[in-house]
């Protein structure tokens, strides 16, 4: 846990400083906790990666490749050539601030490089330095910068505090999105070896094992077990997930740490009753078991190269469609890059539930659903019967993750099937919810234990709307539809909001749904006691905003 | 600095028209010459732009999706924020463009004495960004009395709504003190937000003083400093028709606006004013949020090493016989 106090944190200036921010320096000894370690060599040897080495941001030689100016800009000349959205963003920005409160790094440091707008100057001050008449003739008159090794170590601290989250590119006049001026900066540095092992350990083990925790099939298959023992307990149903199973008619793939880590697994357990109660035909898979991609915070490449496993496993298997669980950056990858990168996938069908008939033919080309769609026809049809009470205990926010509101527009799935779940919900304050949610601080990569300050600064301003609503309306548990949510907001709740517990959406659902023979529930999913009618009456889910 | 130096930029600007127009009388090269470079220099670079940016091709549908996606029908869908057909992005780019829908999201955050972050809806830069652009457009419209002959209805109408509140001779148009009024506020909060002044360069600094001058010495020209109309059109509708005259009896404040507006039109496509193109080829706002439903196609897709099946099992077939996973090669 961080050793600085909410108020040491909170003593935030955003009055820039007097210094210019063309000055790259940065010092990286002083502001430890707020970066994060580069990447082991072995991982980046696993994966072919150039330049691995043992080094340390705080070392004076960063150990850069002799050619390193050349690698850069020649690679920056081919991304322009590749990407239109790379060329206009560093064209058409005016720098009419619009974005500058609007990232959760700026609000929680005050760090004026954490303004979008500054952000991609760093880049665009480069580009206009050699790509630009204006910047090759005015110099710093028309804002070009030199690439020197300073720089490369600004981008490192900057581009490496960016959650890729895109809440400024909603508010952008133009849509400039730093996601994607990030993702280009961090493929540029990539190809000088400027990488983060937070991010490189989990591709490397994605690759190898098909997860990012490095989990091998039969721990894979362990794990699952022991899960299904846990809900037994609970429950007294017996459920044996089949693995790898050829023929089954839907390939269901999650988040590892849906699997391996506290709240994730109660969300898994979620998913696993709800399945069996419908009498769902499905597999898992040990090869494909991994449905985030962090690939996405390192390279196109790369996003390709992990989410190949997808359709080649589904093909493999010989499944009609694929379901997909609750995760954010995951279902940034397979809504918007999975079908372009490895599809077509004509060897599928377009999903239809087998339980209500419905046609989901908004994903008939990508042939992936996601789980809070499935779940969400399923309520509409009547097809489950509920008992929302059995999570009175809970009084539920909704967290949206960033790339289901804003890469998706999955907005009211998961407000419907938690309106039905629970019967205390409250909607935090409507300029940090939807698509103008806000970060939890740890996403892209970052949600690393030495990033810890940095995480607790950029995850303030959701920190601070879940407060309100504690404090408003007694809310105690942060409901969420992500995995790196699940692994990140617990730490920032219990720095910022202690009385609050976080968990997944489909945790709720396995809490209410009243399976067949299924033994009278003393505790929820986690071992927590229900609380049993006891004279209070609910709130009803109608008075919250239904829509 | 980085304001005086755009102010001195924008100094020099006035000081050679006046010199070269008003002292030397170099009437041709104000007149004539530099217009039609400017002009080209506009046209040619504008498209350069559009063309530069056409070349890079677009490998991935990434909309910024800012409202409920189409999904189940049942559920009521956004059709301007999160567009699923053509004409839906059409829409959504029409509200963008005419109406700055996402400048209109604005909000301003604020940490309370008690460390409590509110954000609250902080409509002023819409509100300058819209008058300026807006009035700028009908001051724009109504110049083109000067270059037609005879001139379209369209304009004396504008000039009837635009010169509504008749409070003074000649007729004040409302847009003229609007575009001014706006690019004040549009400086001032430069200027007065420590943010804004700290990310601005001199461009941006440039940007608006040469705007204010061109409003300025327009504004001069109708109010103040009158100068002969008739010698004006004439000059205009030559420039207009490429026979170009140069009538005498013009006065120096004019060659100084014409200046002014030439020095605009040459720098357009070297700065990031060319926005008003490149807004219309932003892939986070033209594109529909359909891409589940209908394939992108990536030109260059390129091969990747991938970590295939056959090559996983290798590596675990032990384990996954042990375990009672099901493989495809016993061994």
């Amino acid at each position: 846990m961080l050793d600085k106090s909410p108020e040491e944190l909170l003593d935030i200036d955003w009055t820039p400083p007097a210094r210019d921010w063309m000055d790259p320096h940065v010092d990286f000894e002083a502001r430890k906790g707020t970066w994060s370690y580069p990447a082991a060599p072995k991982n980046l040897e696993y994966l072919g990666f150039p330049n691995p080495r043992e080094w340390s941001p705080t070392d004076e030689d960063w150990k850069l490749p002799g050619n390193w100016k050349q690698v850069v800009l020649d690679g920056m000349r081919e991304r322009l050539a590749k990407f239109r959205s790379f060329k206009v963003f560093m064209d058409i920005c005016v720098r009419c601030g619009a974005c500058a409160d609007k990232c959760h790094f700026f609000i929680g440091s005050g760090d004026p490089k954490n303004m979008p707008v500054l952000r991609a100057e760093l880049l665009r001050s480069i580009y206009r330095r050699d790509f630009t008449a204006a910047g090759k003739i005015l110099g710093s008159l028309a804002g070009a910068r030199e690439l020197t090794p300073e720089v490369l170590k600004e981008w490192y601290y900057y581009f490496y505090q960016c959650t890729e989250c895109r809440r400024c590119s909603v508010y952008c006049p133009y849509g400039i999105d730093t996601a994607e001026v990030t993702m280009m900066a961090r493929e540029l540095m990539n190809l000088v070896g400027l990488n983060i092992n937070w991010v490189m350990e989990p591709v490397a083990n994605c690759h190898r094992t098909g997860n990012h925790l490095g989990i091998q099939p039969h721990t894979f298959k362990d794990n699952i077990e022991f899960l299904c023992e846990e809900l037994e307990d609970a429950t007294g149903i017996h459920i044996e997930p089949s693995i790898n199973r050829k023929g089954a008619e839907i390939l269901f793939i999650v988040p590892s740490a849906d699997y391996f880590a506290d709240p994730g697994i109660y969300t898994f357990m979620g998913y696993l009753l709800l399945f069996e109660q419908i009498g769902l035909d499905y597999t898992l898979s040990a090869y494909a078991s991994e449905g985030g991609n962090f690939g996405l915070f390192t390279s196109h490449d790369t996003i390709k190269r992990l989410n190949y496993k997808m359709y080649a496993e589904a093909k493999r298997l010989g499944v009609k469609w694929i379901l997909g669980g609750e995760c954010g950056h995951m279902w940034r990858v397979v809504h918007q890059y999975m079908d372009t990168m490895n599809g077509p996938a004509d060897f599928l069908e377009v999903p239809v539930s087998p339980v209500t008939g419905t046609r989901f033919d908004h994903a008939a080309s990508t042939k992936m659903v996601h789980v809070c769609e499935f779940t969400a026809d399923l309520l509409r049809h009547g097809k489950l019967r509920l008992d929302p009470s059995r999570n009175d205990h809970r009084v539920v926010t909704f967290h949206d993750s960033c790339n289901p509101a804003r890469a998706m527009g999955l907005l009211e799935e998961p407000r419907y099937i938690l309106r039905r779940v629970v019967n205390n919900f409250h909607e935090m304050p409507a300029e940090t919810i939807r698509e103008k949610t806000f970060c939890c601080g740890g996403g892209a990569g970052l949600g690393n234990d030495e990033n810890m300050e940095m995480r607790m600064r950029g995850g303030f301003p959701r920190a601070n709307a879940v407060r309100h609503v504690h404090e408003k309306h007694g809310v105690n548990l942060l409901t969420c539809i992500c995995a790196i949510d699940r692994a990140t907001l617990p730490p920032l709740m219990e720095y910022w909001v202690p009385e609050v517990q976080v968990s997944g959406l489909h945790e709720l659902v396995g809490n209410a749904l009243v399976m067949d023979g299924e033994k009278p529930r003393e505790t929820d999913l986690r071992g927590d006691p229900l609380m049993r009618p006891v004279g209070e009456p609910a709130e009803t889910a109608a008075a919250e905003g239904e829509a | 600095m980085r304001f005086l130096a755009a102010l001195v930029a924008t100094g020099l600007l006035w000081a050679v028209a006046w010199l070269g127009a008003g002292v030397l009388g170099w009437n041709w090269l104000f007149a004539v010459a530099i217009p039609y470079l400017a002009l080209f220099l506009f046209v040619a670079g504008v498209a350069a732009r559009v063309i530069g940016w056409g070349r890079s091709p677009v490998p991935f549908r990434i909309p910024t999706v800012c409202g409920q996606q189409k999904s189940l029908d049942w559920i009521p869908r956004d059709p301007l924020d999160s567009p699923f057909t053509a004409a839906e992005t059409v829409g959504r780019m029409a509200l963008e463009v005419l109406a700055f829908r996402s400048l209109f999201r604005g909000s301003r955050a604020r940490l309370t004495p008690g460390k409590r972050l509110v954000i609250e809806s902080d409509k002023w830069l819409w509100a300058g960004a819209i008058a300026f652009h807006w009035s700028l457009l009908v001051v724009l419209l109504r110049h083109l009395r000067y270059v037609t002959e005879p001139v379209p209805a369209l304009v004396g109408w504008l000039e009837a709504i635009d010169g509504f509140f008749q409070v003074a001779s000649p007729t004040l148009f409302v847009t003229d003190v609007v575009l001014a009024g706006a690019l004040v506020y549009l400086l001032g909060r430069r200027v007065f937000d420590p943010r804004l002044r700290y990310i601005s360069l001199p461009t941006d600094w440039f940007a608006l003083l040469l705007l204010l001058s061109i409003a300025g010495s327009g504004i001069s020209l109708r109010y103040f400093t009158k100068t002969d109309l008739v010698a004006v059109k004439q000059l205009a509708l030559g420039l207009a028709t490429f026979h170009p005259v140069v009538p005498d009896g013009i006065g120096a404040m004019f060659y100084v606006h014409l200046f002014l507006v030439s020095a605009l039109l040459a720098w357009f496509p070297f700065s990031k004013l060319v926005h008003m193109a490149g807004i219309f080829l932003s892939p986070t706002r033209n594109l529909a949020n359909n891409n589940r439903a209908r394939r992108h196609v990536n030109p260059w897709n390129p091969d990747v090493e991938v970590h295939t099946y056959e090559q996983w099992e290798d590596e675990f077939r032990d384990k996954l016989i042990a375990a009672g996973i099901e493989v495809e090669r016993e061994g």
